[in-house]
């Protein structure tokens, strides 16, 4: 119970120090960064390896940006094992529909809520 | 002025990185937020009827909620500023850009400011994940149609 906690702290932290070489040591801008870990994280997943890492770190792997990509391609992997080739289309937002919804929901409240003072 | 000599005198102008203390914020930043995202799954597994593996979907949504309040009370940028990296890669991070893109687009109206801005940044990350995802899942079920590997 205990080490699962200790687990998503250091895969979280080591996730992050990844994209913090990006930012300084390869230059990139954050969107770039961030397209990048997407990525990894979709094509690790096509290789079967993120959910074991989920399974170990919990958090750590779930939290970062890289979980989105793991799971619009797992979505589409098992909408597409079960119908084919077009399950591919239909299950690419299954898994992450939250995250997007969500999103876009609280960002629209909090621009009703919220009044803009200076760069935020 | 050519290119490569301003390069040179913006290399040699610019302070110079100090990456190791960044890369250590940027660690306990990012570890914080996940812990804090480990505790959040907690609640959800041990009050609602979600799995390991099921609790990430309420967690995230949890997590780009209270990424939206810090936004919303200019105290999201603060840790941007402490954490670097630590607070981008986070859903936290992906939250803040919808979020803060939102709020400072509102004076041009709900519709072209805000509907129009919200996902400034946070559009690339969607595009380059929903087509990565698109030509692995496409590859991985030719490959398999074919015979070569198995689900």
């Amino acid at each position: 119970m205990i080490s699962i906690f200790i687990t998503a702290f250091i895969v979280g932290g080591l996730i992050c120090v990844i994209g913090q070489l990006l930012f300084d040591v390869a230059k990139l801008t954050p969107a770039h960064t961030l397209c990048i870990l997407v990525v990894a994280g979709s094509i690790l997943d096509g290789f079967g390896l993120y959910e074991p890492l989920i399974d170990f770190a919990g958090a750590g792997a779930t939290v970062p940006i890289t979980s989105f990509g793991n799971s619009l391609t797992h979505g589409a992997m098992a909408e597409a094992e079960k119908h084919g080739l077009i399950g591919v289309l239909t299950g690419m937002f299954e898994v992450t529909s939250s995250g997007i919804s969500a999103a876009i929901l609280f960002g629209f409240i909090a621009s009703v809520f919220f009044k803009p003072k200076g760069k935020i | 002025m050519d290119e490569k000599k301003y390069a040179k005198l913006e290399q040699g102008m610019s302070p110079k990185t100090p990456l190791v203390r960044n890369m250590v914020f940027a660690f306990l930043t990012g570890g914080t937020i996940c812990l804090i995202g480990q505790f959040i799954s907690l609640f959800y597994m041990s009050f609602f009827d979600f799995t390991e593996r099921t609790a990430s979907n309420p967690t995230v949504a949890t997590m780009i909620f209270i990424a939206m309040l810090l936004t919303g009370f200019g105290l999201y940028k603060k840790i941007g500023q402490f954490g670097g990296a630590g607070s981008a890669v986070p859903i936290t991070g992906f939250s803040n850009a919808v979020v803060s893109a939102a709020i400072e687009h509102k004076s041009e109206g709900y519709v072209l400011g805000v509907g129009g801005n919200m996902f400034k940044l946070a559009g690339s990350v969607i595009l380059f994940g929903v087509f990565s995802a698109f030509a692995v899942a496409l590859i991985k079920t030719i490959l398999v149609k074919l015979g070569v590997v198995s689900w």
